[in-house]
């Protein structure tokens, strides 16, 4: 039984996040730092060319001096301690809702008729719509900015997850009832292996809508965390901590997304 | 308990159709099919496009159910997916996520030890002529090696009746040939009962016992039987055997492709 054939062509290389070598790896991280550096130093021309005044736009310089009096003042690691509690608890129970709903809607026509506009509708809210109805239910302890994160969090997963399910290849549903799978075992072997990647995708989307809400929770009620720092900033004139803030910001989405995005190349790997 | 459960899903099953009927909305697709399937014989079921065939042998795996008739496998009645059976459609689907061996395992009976279930899936990636490959994933192969992971996905099983949904039609002509002669190869080795849906009419006559053509009705009524021939040559045949060529004219014919040196003949004569 020689059946020689020769495997197809791998499919033309794509911009593959897995596992080129690790030089290539380094490159594309170095060239993902170059944006960075530019506006930097753009940001620092612009500054040092007098157009704005310090109030406006104040150098690099002065940020770095801003983020260090917050670390002298032992301020900085609340701040930051305090915003990613609330994206990490808020976002675990949005996701995790958002999971369950999910896939409720996904797998059940019956729970997709009944529930699905409805989640569509309270998805179209705007984030800021939710916090005065949220304040004035939960106070302005933590709960009411969990929750915020939390609602945040629950669209992208809960969209992602219910189209995935929904939309699994049917050819690969009837093999696996072909084959004796049902009920349980067809969820583990077939639907979720197959709905994985848009849902660890979806996951990510969420964490990065958390952060959103995050700081639309934070510019409203709170003595806190990041979004408080920006608002705190404008009261009181510190442009300079207001730019630390978005820096930082940005730079702990990206961190966490990133941690994510490990996540999904781990489920993504092997099947292109 | 699981291993004598095994021994008799492996012994090759009868299979009989009686009065089938299935209807879709207005539309009579099978207009009673009487047939008895003799038990380790390859069936071809031949016919035109969208004549039914697919229809029958979804209705033997229990992927769907019969507006009336029915069908034994063994003397009893298939209601509902039936583990007696293994399907391997057009398209290999495999699970994209899984290896090869991985995918042939779907296939197993369930309880099967894991032990001899691993064993028995290197036996079939080895019968198939994938041992090589089992821990590849199945974009990493060729349409032929998928096609053929999934005939091992489906022997695995030790089916009783192994229902082939026109399973090399998608495949290069090459390639197609030699699945055939694997086929025929592993049914002869396994004695395995087979229906194998299939419009080519050559694969037809080079791999079935018995060839069972179906014919929709002029009036609507649904296809029926049309015609049950006998292959005369043994297996393995050779594909020049000069016995089947009146086989495979008559077959033809009967589908619409009369003999083209009788047309050429009247061309000539004009």
């Amino acid at each position: 039984m020689t059946l020689a054939e020769t495997p197809a062509q791998a499919p033309p290389e794509e911009p593959r996040p897995a596992a080129p070598g690790r030089g290539r790896a380094w490159a594309r991280l170095a060239a993902g730092l170059i944006p960075p550096l530019i506006l930097l130093g753009v940001w620092q021309l612009v500054a040092a060319s007098g157009a704005y005044s310090t109030a406006q736009l104040p150098p690099p310089a002065d940020v770095a001096a801003g983020l260090g009096e917050l670390i002298e003042r032992g301020e900085l690691w609340r701040h930051i301690a305090i915003s990613v509690q609330r994206v990490l608890l808020g976002y675990a129970a949005g996701a995790a809702c958002g999971l369950a709903l999910g896939a409720l809607v996904g797998l059940s026509a019956p729970a997709r008729a009944l529930l699905a506009p409805t989640v569509q509708a309270l998805r179209t809210v705007p984030s800021l719509a939710w916090v005065p109805l949220l304040l004035l239910w939960m106070g302005i302890g933590e709960a009411p900015k969990q929750t915020l994160v939390a609602i945040g969090a629950f669209f992208p997963v809960y969209t992602t997850t219910a189209a995935a399910l929904a939309h699994v290849d049917p050819q690969l549903v009837e093999l696996g009832r072909a084959y004796g799978l049902r009920g349980v075992g067809l969820l583990t072997k077939v639907l979720l292996p197959a709905a994985a990647p848009s849902v660890v995708n979806g996951l990510r989307l969420g964490l990065a809508q958390g952060w959103l809400f995050l700081v639309a929770a934070e510019l409203i009620a709170s003595s806190m965390g990041l979004g408080f720092v920006l608002i705190d900033s404008q009261n009181t004139g510190r442009t300079d901590l207001m730019l630390l803030a978005i820096a930082l910001l940005a730079l702990l989405g990206k961190t966490s997304d990133a941690a994510l995005g490990l996540l999904e190349r781990r489920v993504v790997r092997g099947r292109t | 308990m699981p291993a004598s459960l095994d021994r008799s899903a492996a012994a090759p099953a009868a299979v009989s159709l009686h009065g089938l009927r299935r209807v879709f909305g207005a539309r009579t697709v099978l207009g009673g099919i009487d047939l008895q399937i003799e038990a380790g014989q390859i069936i071809a079921l031949v016919g035109p496009s969208g004549c039914g065939k697919s229809t029958v042998l979804r209705l033997l795996a229990g992927l769907d159910r019969p507006t009336s008739g029915t069908v034994l496998i063994d003397g009893r009645p298939v209601d509902g997916i039936d583990p007696r059976c293994a399907v391997v459609f057009q398209e290999p689907r495999l699970m994209p996520w899984r290896t090869l061996a991985r995918n042939v395992a779907l296939g197993l009976p369930p309880g099967t030890p894991r032990a001899e279930g691993r064993a028995e899936v290197l036996r079939w990636l080895e019968l198939v002529g994938l041992a090589d490959f089992a821990d590849h994933r199945p974009r990493q192969v060729s349409g032929g090696m998928a096609q053929r992971a999934a005939l091992a996905r489906a022997l695995v099983r030790r089916p009783g009746v192994l229902l082939l949904d026109e399973p090399f039609a998608a495949l290069d002509a090459l390639t197609r040939l030699r699945m055939q002669d694997l086929l025929d190869d592993l049914q002869r080795r396994e004695g395995t009962t087979v229906v194998l849906v299939t419009h080519d009419v050559d694969e037809a006559v080079q791999l079935a016992d018995r060839i069972v053509l179906l014919r929709p009705a002029d009036d609507g009524s649904g296809a029926v039987v049309g015609a049950d021939l006998q292959v005369p040559a043994a297996r393995p045949r050779d594909r020049a055997d000069p016995s089947l060529v009146p086989l495979r004219a008559d077959l033809l014919a009967r589908l619409g492709v009369p003999r083209r040196a009788a047309a050429l003949d009247t061309e000539r004569v004009r």
